[in-house]
């Protein structure tokens, strides 16, 4: 299906590991791989939070980063890391990532360091953070998504590039595979790095400002992809830089300024209060459009939202 | 074996290594430790040498190969520091090698038998006497069993381990997350590396090592858009470079080396200016196009509103263009019967009305022979 399409949810229940079959992400063809969703460890998913971070501290040098940091983020919604600049937002995407090694403290990925659960986590990196020049097309760097299923050595073949295809249309872009990854513009650059994370099939899903520097309509596509894996049952965590959308997009937010300054559900907790305690007293405007739309979104109905509110 | 083919082959054969490790240097931007690895190998070369006092190759490749980790390692330390960025570490740490290197053999050069020039420069056109020895028996030039050897080494590497090079070069941290170690992966690169210039220099000389290692693969970046085409390309650019160098250096009689770096230069010039997308003639006449594109557009705009006809001297006055330019872009217009000329002046057709319909805001878009696709309707 195409990232572009309707959202095709409605229903309200708790996904269950049955509705993949007649989800979005499995809509057409039946998934070959085997679905993340459908482990073991789903009786008790409840139990066990998607992250869980314990007293985290990081620093680069001897300039602190993130400072002690408790967090507990459930599974199954869309979670917003919300926070002025410099305020460790990356930097807690990649310590959970184990790309940071912190100073104190833990970080647990469904219960277990992540080392051990990285066939369940899909990245989507800052786009500027690779050489969009590199001789390579777009079915390519899809691909390399599945190359953590492959593991050393081996090679991709007829089936992965079938795989990572049907990723690209997912995104709405499959016409353009064959494109060298510099011919793309920024937003269909970020729906290949969006549907390299699609090709891991994880269950939890980190993406680094995916919607930045994108055009309303990849908006709209991203949104929409990002509530088809909530339906799921999937989880995505996504550093955000909107204030104006968090309430509209997100369920969860987690407010954070080296400290962490409030985490919980986007009704909760994204208030001009916390807003202000993140950012300081630097955000009238801001915080009164998130006020606004807050208010507009509390009493209009819950069309966006499908899976457990 | 011939002396030409002798050297011919030892060419193309570190050529090809030096290109595939050179490619995912170029890659990496890290196109500069390749030549600072080709220096700072001298104090491994010298050492290895003293210790195994004598002459044989394995040891002086295992002593440059650890002098090329430790180049690596010490430009990684200084980069991490955050103080340094990786150009300066690297012109921080290869000298200070280098110039142990030179003092290991100016101290010892009474003892050993080795020659900086050598080792600086090499001397490919005496690669066919320098014969390897096994059992007593000669068992073919020296240089080529190094050569081949790296070669062989080379694409072992390269073609066992092309998926994780690919994407620690392009993405280190989904590399990294993904569990595939980009800081091994980067000292596997980096041992390569070392190995092969270790392995090419004593034959070709550390200064056309570094053509080989960057300018194969730089022009081979112009010409592709595939990472196995650049390899393969780079390969060929490199086989090519020695082929060609070779020619050269017999027509001019002179260094072998030499030839082969300017031909390898040629090349990349060659593809810079004609390369299908980057170069700097097809950006030229993209940009020349759009100019005439322009320039047609708004003559035919101008015509459509004036009636009858319009004399070319006030055309030319309204529009302040060079007589030349006016010429020639009525002359354009002219061959595709879009505009004539009468005595009252210049007119549109109406072959070029209907052209200025069809081509919208943009510029006019011809078809493929001058306009014959535009038809009256």
């Amino acid at each position: 299906m195409s990232l572009s399409s309707p959202t095709t949810e409605a229903d309200d229940r708790t996904p269950t590991p049955a509705d993949d079959h007649h989800g979005p992400l499995a809509s057409g063809q039946p998934s070959t791989h085997p679905n993340p969703l459908q482990h073991d460890a789903l009786t008790d998913r409840h139990r066990e939070p998607a992250i869980e971070v314990h007293d985290l501290t990081v620093a680069y040098q001897t300039q602190p980063v993130l400072w002690d940091v408790d967090l507990c983020l459930p599974e199954g919604k869309l979670i917003a890391i919300v926070g002025p600049n410099g305020a460790g937002k990356s930097t807690l995407l990649k310590t959970i990532l184990g790309l940071i090694q912190p100073i104190t403290g833990w970080v647990k990925v469904f219960g277990a360091p992540y080392r051990r659960r990285r066939s369940w986590v899909g990245y989507v990196p800052q786009r500027e953070s690779v050489d969009w020049d590199f001789p390579t097309n777009a079915l390519d760097v899809v691909m390399m998504g599945l190359y953590g299923s492959l593991g050393w050595l081996r090679r991709p073949g007829k089936a992965h590039r079938h795989k990572a295809l049907e990723c690209l249309d997912r995104v709405g872009i499959a016409e353009l595979a064959d494109r060298q990854i510099s011919q793309l513009s920024g937003g269909q650059q970020q729906r290949v790095f969006l549907a390299r994370a699609l090709a891991q099939e994880a269950r939890l899903y980190l993406m680094d400002e995916p919607f930045a520097g994108v055009d309303a309509t990849t908006e709209r596509a991203i949104l929409s992809l990002l509530q088809d894996l909530r339906s799921t049952g999937r989880t995505v965590i996504a550093v955000h830089h909107d204030l104006q959308t968090v309430a509209e997009y997100f369920d969860h937010v987690v407010l954070l300024n080296m400290r962490l300054v409030a985490a919980g559900p986007v009704e909760t907790t994204f208030n001009t209060e916390n807003l202000q305690r993140t950012y300081g007293g630097r955000l009238t405007v801001l915080t009164q459009a998130a006020e606004a739309l807050l208010k507009a979104r509390a009493e209009a109905p819950k069309l966006q939202r499908g899976g457990p509110g | 074996m011939s002396p030409t083919l002798v050297i011919l082959l030892v060419g193309c054969t570190i050529a090809a290594a030096c290109a595939l490790v050179g490619t995912f240097l170029v890659l990496r931007q890290m196109a500069l430790l390749g030549d600072a690895i080709s220096h700072a190998v001298l104090p491994g070369i010298v050492l290895a040498f003293l210790i195994s006092n004598e002459r044989s190759t394995l040891p002086m490749l295992l002593g440059a190969g650890a002098l090329g980790v430790l180049t690596v390692f010490l430009v990684e330390l200084s980069h991490r520091t955050g103080r340094l960025k990786e150009d300066a570490s690297i012109g921080v740490v290869f000298p200070a090698l280098f110039a142990i290197g030179v003092i290991l053999v100016s101290r010892y050069a009474g003892q050993v038998d080795l020659d900086l020039d050598c080792v600086l420069y090499g001397e490919i056109a005496y690669t066919p006497w320098d014969l390897l020895y096994w059992q007593g028996q000669s068992i073919g030039p020296k240089a080529l069993w190094v050569g081949g050897g790296v070669l062989l080494l080379d694409l072992l590497i390269v073609g066992l381990f092309y998926k994780e090079l690919k994407i620690t070069t392009f993405d280190a941290s989904l590399a990294a997350a993904l569990g595939f170690a980009p800081t091994a992966v980067h000292y596997l690169l980096m041992s390569l590396v070392s190995v092969t210039v270790v392995g090419a220099f004593e034959s070709v000389g550390a200064i056309l090592v570094v053509a080989m290692l960057v300018v194969p693969p730089a022009t081979a970046y112009l010409l592709t858009d595939r990472l196995s085409h650049m390899l393969g390309l780079s390969v060929l650019c490199g086989v090519l470079s020695t082929i060609g160098g070779y020619g050269l250096a017999r027509w001019l009689d002179a260094s072998i080396a030499g030839a082969m770096g300017v031909v390898s230069g040629l090349l990349f010039v060659a593809a810079f200016l004609a390369s299908p997308r980057h170069s700097l003639l097809s950006r030229l006449l993209r940009q020349g196009q759009l100019r005439r594109d322009m320039h047609e557009q708004l003559l035919l705009l101008h015509l459509d509103h004036g009636d009858g006809g319009l004399p070319l001297a006030e055309v030319s006055r309204r529009f302040s263009w060079s007589q030349r330019r006016l010429a020639k872009t009525v002359e354009r217009l002219r061959a595709r019967g879009w505009v004539e000329q009468s005595e009252a002046g210049l007119s549109l057709t109406p072959d070029g009305a209907n052209a200025l319909e069809h081509s919208g805001q943009g510029p006019l878009r011809h078809g493929p022979e001058d306009g014959s696709s535009v038809t009256v309707s």
